[in-house]
């Protein structure tokens, strides 16, 4: 039996009638007990199947899965009394108020009623809603719904909590308090299990990081490693003429060998690389083709490059328009660089 | 304020239980039948068919039909006030299973199931709910049928049985709609398939017309359906005062339609996902 928090083995989730599409495929993992950890991916990647497998939601086409040592197939009501899920979309009844909610599921949990009120109070006050407690959930803005779903899924002080895009849809402003209470449930010992689709929040939040992409995991490790993993330091450009950015990527992969990450909107041009005087290569080759440049930074690469590396083998699929901006694809640029010769 | 945070290092993992106790099950049936009664309180919008159906039905059908089949309204009403009964609670019956569809659809339901609670008190608990429902509209279409000149010869007592009878039959029947909800993906296709149900059920026993007067072929399932003998019990409580093999039969019905339907319905929940 494993100590591990989370431990997945080949974990694989088909849909039927999407022509047989496994939206999970065969994917690995471990959380260790008292981590926070990052599930990150695009939108339809396959993170939300995964948690539901893991927390019992969905049933597991085939693979392993344990939580805290217990088999999440053959026994989901013992792993249910270790776990606490807060969905995507609220978990909580619209129609009734906020400390109805609370009270209910504490009573369901098996708390006296004195005690599920007295731990309503006591949550609605950590999580700064005791103003709204008598409304319903149908009044309330969307950190709120997040705040309450979270609160209910702590009543049973359960050792692993599953989080679902916890952030998704919220303003800056609520998306940083929202991080704050989920720093907070870390510092009191939580092990957490959080998906996003955003970097910055994996990157700010999570111990630990698996990158999924179609169902697969295409990488796995602290942020700092990740970001290490696409070289050393990031050479951002932002060019004159947004309109030549296809010819500079094109002639950064013919100067340095690099996949350049492109933003068409704003003609920024970033390059990893790993020396930072590869910079001065780049600089020069450009000007040598007149392609005007009005900015320029050698930065330490971000997640979102990793990420786009990692994730942006089929940018170019026909099937997926909704990637513009990520990287070329390797053999657009094999074929371009062949073409060069 | 601290008082709830979660744990780390070692989960004991022996002390989880294995199952929930039929105790637990009860109690949380009734935590959600009170969930239920909440919400009807905050929309009464719910109890739109309980109340409206028999205000219209019962001299609907008493003033079309009397004449035709009984000769008079007034001669017809003890035929027609239980059948009445058993139809207005048939359709109130299949908003349960409505109901349930809809909320199944909403984020609570995740809530419910990642929880180790018991997997038959989230149906249970409205099935239980929508009592409240089926004594609302017994009580007036026995209301509207007193108005229009019903006098049960069962007494008050006689009445009160097959009162009761009624909200057992529809509680017992609900569960066949309540399992639909389980297992249909749309709360707007279970209303149809509810209708197709509800009609041939009702419509196709004796709750309106003397079974004599149908042709040999249809009788034969009139006869075997169980609203025929749930409307025959109603009327021998209600009529008579007897308690008859009629009522045994209904019973027998109800409680066949129940060990069917809610392990049906329970595996169609578990199944969901």
């Amino acid at each position: 039996m494993s100590d591990l928090a989370v431990h997945a083995r080949g974990l694989v989730k088909e849909f039927k009638g999407s022509g047989g599409v496994r939206a999970v495929d065969a994917v690995d993992l471990e959380v260790r007990p008292g981590e926070v950890f990052g599930v990150l991916g695009p939108n339809g990647a396959g993170k939300t199947t995964m948690l539901r497998m893991l927390a019992t939601l969905l049933r597991i086409d085939d693979g392993e899965a344990t939580i805290f040592g217990v088999d999440v197939k053959r026994s989901p009501h013992q792993v249910r009394q270790l776990i606490g899920v807060t969905g995507q979309y609220a978990s909580v009844d619209e129609k009734l108020t906020a400390r109805e909610n609370l009270r209910l599921f504490g009573r369901i949990h098996g708390l006296s009623s004195k005690r599920a009120g007295a731990t309503a109070v006591d949550l609605l006050g950590r999580f700064d809603l005791e103003d709204a407690a008598d409304r319903t959930i149908a009044q309330f803005s969307g950190g709120m719904r997040r705040r309450l779903d979270l609160a209910a899924s702590l009543i049973s002080q359960p050792p692993l909590i599953f989080l679902d895009e916890p952030t998704t849809g919220l303003d800056p402003r609520t998306r940083g308090q929202m991080w704050d209470t989920v720093r907070d449930l870390v510092r009191t010992g939580s092990t957490i299990l959080l998906t996003t689709q955003y970097l910055d929040e994996a990157d700010q939040l999570a111990d630990r990081i698996a990158v999924i992409d179609r169902g697969r995991k295409v990488a796995e490790g602290t942020s700092g490693e990740l970001k290490a993993s696409v070289g050393n330091s990031t050479l951002a450009l932002r060019l004159a003429d947004p309109d030549r950015l296809d010819e500079a990527a094109r002639l950064v992969a013919r100067t340095v060998g690099r996949t350049a990450g492109r933003t068409p909107e704003s003609g920024r041009l970033t390059v990893p690389l790993d020396r930072a005087d590869e910079a001065a290569d780049v600089l020069i080759a450009l000007r040598e083709t007149e392609i005007g440049v009005v900015q320029v930074s050698v930065e330490e690469p971000t997640l979102d490059e990793a990420f786009l590396a990692l994730t942006g083998e089929h940018a170019h699929d026909k099937d997926d328009p909704g990637r513009s901006n990520s990287s070329m694809s390797e053999t657009d640029l094999t074929n371009e660089m062949e073409a060069s010769r | 304020m601290t008082s709830i945070t979660a744990t780390t290092g070692t989960v004991d993992v022996g002390s989880l239980r294995g199952h929930v106790s039929p105790l637990d099950t009860l109690r949380q049936t009734i935590l959600m039948a009170g969930r239920a009664l909440q919400k009807m309180r905050r929309n009464p919008e719910q109890f739109f068919d309980a109340i409206v159906q028999p205000l219209l039905f019962t001299p609907m059908f008493g003033f079309i039909f009397g004449g035709a089949i009984a000769g008079s309204v007034t001669k017809y009403l003890p035929l027609l006030i239980p059948g009445i009964l058993v139809q207005t609670a048939l359709t109130t019956c299949m908003a349960t299973g409505v109901t349930l569809r809809e909320d199944m659809e909403k984020g609570v339901f995740d809530r419910f199931k990642s929880l180790p609670m018991s997997r038959l008190a989230p149906l249970a608990g409205p099935a239980l709910a929508d009592c409240l429902r089926y004594v609302i509209a017994t009580t007036l279409t026995l209301i509207v049928g007193l108005a229009m000149g019903y006098r049960p010869g069962g007494g008050v007592l006689g009445v009160l049985a097959a009162g009761v009878l009624v909200v057992v039959a529809a509680w017992s029947l609900a569960w066949i709609f309540t399992f639909l909800g389980t297992v249909m993906k749309s709360a707007q296709g279970l209303q149809g398939v509810s209708m197709m149900i509800m009609f041939p059920l009702t419509f196709l026993s004796n709750a309106y017309v003397p079974v004599t007067s149908l042709p040999g072929w249809l009788q034969s399932f009139v006869n075997v359906n169980p609203v025929s003998h749930i409307v025959s019990a109603i009327r021998s409580l209600a009529n008579d005062g007897a308690i008859n093999g009629q009522v045994g039969w209904a019973m027998v019905g109800c409680a066949a339609v129940v060990a069917i339907f809610m392990p049906l319905a329970v595996r169609g929940y578990r199944r969901q996902a």
